[in-house]
């Protein structure tokens, strides 16, 4: 866990890591997909880059949680909302962007058409413009984790209340979503993008920009998330998870440091929600049900909590599992998941990080 | 602003020029007045007066459930009083704070439980604890500078802990615990310390030594000490008060404490 917390970003092997990932990222991969020929052994699928994409999507959404539950002792079992509310900022745009090239050949996405709307609801008011929808994305998750927060935090809701709050967030977002009067496509969501930035969406070329695109945005994420935890504000987020009543008699305001981190963890799920719609191609209120918001914490605790490089590779390892079983054996995936989480909670208590701790 | 002959002080009060912002005019850093707390109709504190002098060092006894947490939870903040008010020096109404601004007005507290930063190591215990400016923005961005590194380590000096400055502060003792959350206490630098039973678990030697240490620190500091160990007290003491079902039940010194037939009737009628 975080004792003796370290205050350097990382050590030179830890840089020497990150640099090669972002050669696997930023270089084999687009060469791998683009320039090797689809004919060769070689060759990365689209489906591959797609799948990398995604996970990476997730693994952002991993760290922003260990942020507020690894360093901060938050568990937000909701997360998977702010995620939601992001792709569905920014699938607002990418709504107006298939213009009349819909099933019903209007200017207006199919659900409006078919719902029989003659305006857009005051919702979608300037969703045609990439830079609205990009400020939506950050700011509506941004909002709402903080007056979510405010409340809560100032109330001192804490633990177990605070998980349940949440999850119930979430749910009822969920329930507001599928109702088609919400002006969000009802239990369909968003789907059928064609463009993005008048781009064709499902070129190679696309589909690889948004690959790289996340994958910086990670690395980002991650250095920023361990920036703020090797600072004297990690140390305090820390002393929060384990003493939060000595942080309040030490002078700190325990609510502002808890909202700073709740807010930004929202943030950044919501550009982790952003970027991983176009990638997948759909959003729907499927995405807030709150076992997708446990699913985020169990990629957490796989990884390893307050190690920030840990849950990337929980979420990597839990949706790869994923991808395997819900080809292979689909019926079986919610068993595998519940008996990985169960091994884990045993015999792995710090994640697999604990792992290859006591292995170094 | 010197408090000389206007107010009489009792004679263990020492009257100092207030430093900072904190107005002890009148040689007064704390005043409680007429506070009661009630719980389920329990009344733990009941109309309970008192007040500490600038510089003092008090000790506060009394059986179980006189209300001495109490009493510390009030003026920390922890626990709002029903009625009386709470003034730190002759301006601060501690009454309307919270506890982030009712220590960084000057109160430190020590709990009974020694209550520090479990993960992090003992530096960084008295780093946090540390005065500085505690806001968000701050924090994120504050640098250690020299002066505040040689304020960690003549803490960690005295309270001997300089060997034990990386470890992980989860495997101190438990004497060696208590002594780095009063280390964390005068880092904030305060102007009253409140400690709950400061020396429960410590060796002779240490209960020794903590003793040396709150004389010590007594003049520069107010101290308030609840404790258990008479032993103890009877060493520090110079003041003393005896609380029994929330209220003043008798002050003094030690003798004049004793030999109080109320106090007798307290401690041994039953």
């Amino acid at each position: 866990m975080a004792g003796g917390i370290s205050r350097r970003l990382y050590g030179p092997r830890g840089w020497a890591i990150l640099a090669l990932c972002s050669i696997a990222i930023f270089v084999v991969m687009p060469l791998l997909n683009l320039a090797v020929p689809a004919h060769s052994p070689f060759h990365v699928s689209a489906y591959w880059v797609t799948l990398f994409g995604k996970i990476m999507c997730y693994a952002i959404v991993a760290v922003a949680l260990d942020l507020v539950w690894g360093y901060a002792g938050i568990l937000s079992l909701g997360h998977g909302l702010f995620f939601a509310l992001g792709g569905y900022a920014f699938g607002m745009y990418l709504m107006r962007q298939i213009g009349s090239d819909g099933q019903y050949r209007q200017p207006m996405p199919d659900f409006m058409v078919f719902l029989d709307w003659k305006e857009f609801p005051w919702q979608w008011w300037n969703s045609d413009s990439f830079l609205w929808c990009a400020m939506l994305v950050v700011v509506v998750p941004g909002l709402l984790a903080y007056v979510f927060g405010y409340f809560a935090f100032r109330s001192r809701v804490k633990g177990v209340y605070l998980s349940i709050i949440t999850q119930a967030l979430t749910f009822a977002a969920m329930l507001l979503f599928f109702r088609n009067a919400t002006g969000f496509g009802g239990n369909n969501g968003f789907t059928d993008f064609r463009r993005i930035l008048d781009i064709p969406i499902a070129t190679p070329q696309t589909r690889m920009a948004l690959f790289a695109i996340t994958g910086a945005t990670l690395i980002g994420t991650l250095l920023l998330a361990r920036w703020l935890t090797t600072s004297r504000f990690g140390r305090v987020l820390a002393a929060i998870r384990d003493a939060e009543q000595r942080v309040m008699f030490c002078g700190y305001d325990t609510v502002h440091y808890k909202l700073f981190v709740w807010t930004l963890s929202a943030v950044i799920c919501g550009i982790a929600g952003a970027l991983y719609v176009p990638q997948v191609g759909i959003i729907n209120p499927g995405e807030m049900s709150p076992a997708n918001s446990i699913e985020i914490a169990i990629w957490v605790a796989v990884g390893g909590r307050g190690t920030l490089v840990g849950p990337i590779l929980g979420a990597g390892l839990v949706n790869g599992a994923k991808s395997f079983f819900t080809q292979a054996f689909p019926e079986y995936w919610l068993f595998a998941l519940g008996l990985i989480f169960i091994l884990v909670t045993l015999f792995l208590p710090h994640g697999v990080m604990g792992l290859l701790k006591k292995r170094a | 602003m010197s408090s000389n002959a206007t107010s009489a002080h009792e004679s263990g009060g020492f009257s100092r020029v207030a430093s900072g912002d904190l107005d002890t005019t009148h040689g007064v850093v704390l005043y409680l007045e007429d506070i009661s707390v009630s719980f389920d109709g329990f009344k733990a504190l009941n109309k309970l007066t008192l007040s500490i002098d600038s510089g003092e060092l008090r000790c506060v006894i009394g059986p179980n459930g006189a209300g001495k947490t109490t009493m510390m939870d009030v003026i920390t903040g922890k626990t709002r009083p029903d009625e009386g008010t709470v003034f730190f020096g002759q301006t601060i109404d501690l009454a309307k704070m919270s506890e982030a601004e009712i220590s960084t007005a000057g109160v430190g507290r020590k709990f009974q439980k020694p209550t520090i930063f479990e993960q992090h190591s003992v530096f960084e215990n008295l780093e946090l604890s540390m005065k500085a400016d505690k806001r968000v923005r701050k924090t994120l961005f504050s640098k250690l500078r020299s002066e505040q590194r040689d304020r960690i380590a003549d803490t960690l000096g005295l309270i001997r802990l300089k060997e034990n400055s990386d470890q992980i502060a989860g495997f101190l003792s438990h004497g060696q615990k208590q002594w780095l959350e009063i280390g964390m206490l005068l880092m904030q630098e305060p102007r009253l310390l409140l400690l709950d039973e400061p020396v429960a678990g410590m060796s002779d030697e240490e209960t020794e030594r903590t003793g040396e240490l709150f004389q010590s620190l007594a003049g520069k500091h107010s101290l308030v000490v609840v404790e258990h160990d008479m032993a103890f007290i009877e060493k520090i003491a110079r003041k003393i008060t005896v609380l029994h079902e929330g209220s003043v039940l008798a002050e003094g010194s030690m003798s004049q404490v004793q030999n109080d037939p109320k106090v007798i009737e307290v401690y041994l009628g039953r």
